[in-house]
């Protein structure tokens, strides 16, 4: 998991990057508290062959959980 | 298959036609917008340095900031955060804004200015790039100024809070305020017209999140071109616009406010470019953001008309070619201004190796 919550664009970008690049792990949830995060989290999956599901968490913060394409 | 972000073109398409609007309307040329020579001017309105050419309160820079905290109320997102290094923030503010001065525009203006056929911002664009370059590779690095955390609703009124005593001064109380009677600072639209082309572009950039720097820096980092295209919707708009207009002069000679310091305006913007990324965005974003409730880019905002003072009090910022009954002076950066551009640099790479992050722990 990857806890994002905090960081200003492009820092949760950058995280999931890395994350992606170390391991190109199956499944990955990111923790993130503004929507321009979600945005831009969703859309950098949705470039690198992730599918993603937005789950929005208690106090304005949102959950991503991103599942590798098959 | 990458999806074209509609918004994004829309919002480029709008702030190209507003500083089309605004150069019409009165503001100096290739000038529609400058977030940093707005600052300045603001700096200058309120008497913190005292280069008579570029004083006064720019509504459109009220407007930028009060169109993205309305626009980030409407959509819920308006929320006060800060505590991510605001000092650092600060000083980083400054040295993107003494950069910026001694090329003599923000990013923004870069892109108008070239836009407007104004060969010598080539200079720029290419120093602007060679820093994002340098800000991406921090980031690659693990570069981060660490977490925001939520604060008290207040802080995040504080940059509006300023903004609207700033617009009532400049209604209601202009005698406390410096006016230029000559030079940029005196040449201006209506401010109605100017707070309102600020509130609309206020509002399209929080929604699309419109960055000069951003765009760059996404190209580099995640082969991304969404932000990039806002970035050239503004250059296509403003360049097909002075066509159109007739006011389009390709040319490296006798630029509105521009001069052709080649090498200083490349390293100028090399500092624009590389703090913008190290702070997360250029100057126009940290506008938005700090609209959005971010105390941590007001704090930035605050830096950047600091930086502004500073680069004008210490004879840092760039001087204009001028032509005058046909005699050719030219302008550039004095030699203050190339010592702070060199102290810029080196300023850069201390605080980009100070805030390298070994790589966060996955949990």
């Amino acid at each position: 998991m990857i806890d994002a919550r905090g960081y200003a664009c492009p820092m949760p970008v950058v995280m999931v990057q890395k994350a992606v690049k170390k391991d190109g792990p199956e499944a990955l949830e990111v923790l993130v508290d503004n929507q321009c995060a979600v945005e831009n989290v969703s859309r950098f999956a949705g470039n690198n062959g992730y599918a993603v599901e937005v789950r929005p968490a208690e106090d304005d913060e949102f959950s991503l959980l991103l599942k590798k394409r098959q | 298959m990458k999806k074209i972000n509609w918004l994004m073109i829309a919002t480029g398409a709008v702030v190209g036609l507003a500083a089309l609007i605004l150069s019409l309307g009165g503001n100096p040329g290739n000038m529609g917008f400058c977030i940093a020579c707005f600052l300045r001017d603001i700096a200058g309105g309120l008497g913190l340095h005292s280069a008579g050419k570029v004083q006064y309160i720019r509504p459109e820079i009220i407007g930028l900031v009060l169109g993205a905290m309305l626009m980030a109320m409407a959509g819920k997102e308006f929320k006060a955060r800060a505590g991510s290094v605001p000092a650092l923030r600060f000083v980083l503010g400054g040295l993107v804004m003494m950069g910026a001065l001694a090329f003599l525009g923000c990013p923004l203006r870069m892109v108008i200015r070239l836009g407007g056929g104004d060969v010598t911002a080539i200079a720029g664009l290419l120093g602007f790039i060679a820093g994002i370059f340098c800000g991406v590779l921090c980031l690659k690095q693990g570069f981060s100024l660490g977490r925001a955390y939520k604060v008290k609703k207040a802080e995040g009124f504080v940059l509006p809070g300023i903004m609207a005593a700033l617009l009532v001064l400049l209604l209601a109380a202009p005698a406390f305020l410096k006016f230029s009677q000559e030079g940029p600072g005196s040449v201006h639209a209506f401010w109605l017209v100017s707070l309102a082309a600020g509130l609309v572009v206020g509002a399209l950039a929080q929604k699309s999140r419109l960055c000069m720097a951003g765009g760059i820096r996404d190209v580099f980092l995640f082969r991304d071109f969404n932000l990039i295209s806002g970035f050239i919707t503004i250059f296509v708009v403003v360049l097909v616009g002075n066509v159109i207009l007739n006011g389009f002069h390709p040319a490296a000679a006798v630029q509105p406010i521009a001069h052709h310091d080649y090498l200083w305006s490349f390293l100028g913007m090399m500092v624009a470019g590389w703090g913008s990324v190290l702070l997360g965005g250029c100057p126009l974003r940290q506008l938005i953001l700090a609209g959005e409730g971010n105390g941590d880019s007001a704090v930035t905002v605050l830096g950047m008309i600091v930086g502004a003072a500073i680069s004008h009090n210490f004879g840092m910022a760039g001087n204009a070619d001028a032509m005058k009954d046909g005699v050719f002076t030219a302008g550039g950066v004095a030699m203050a201004g190339r010592v702070g551009i060199m102290i810029g640099l080196v300023m850069l790479l201390v605080i980009s190796v100070a805030n390298l992050h070994k790589e966060e722990k996955a949990k």
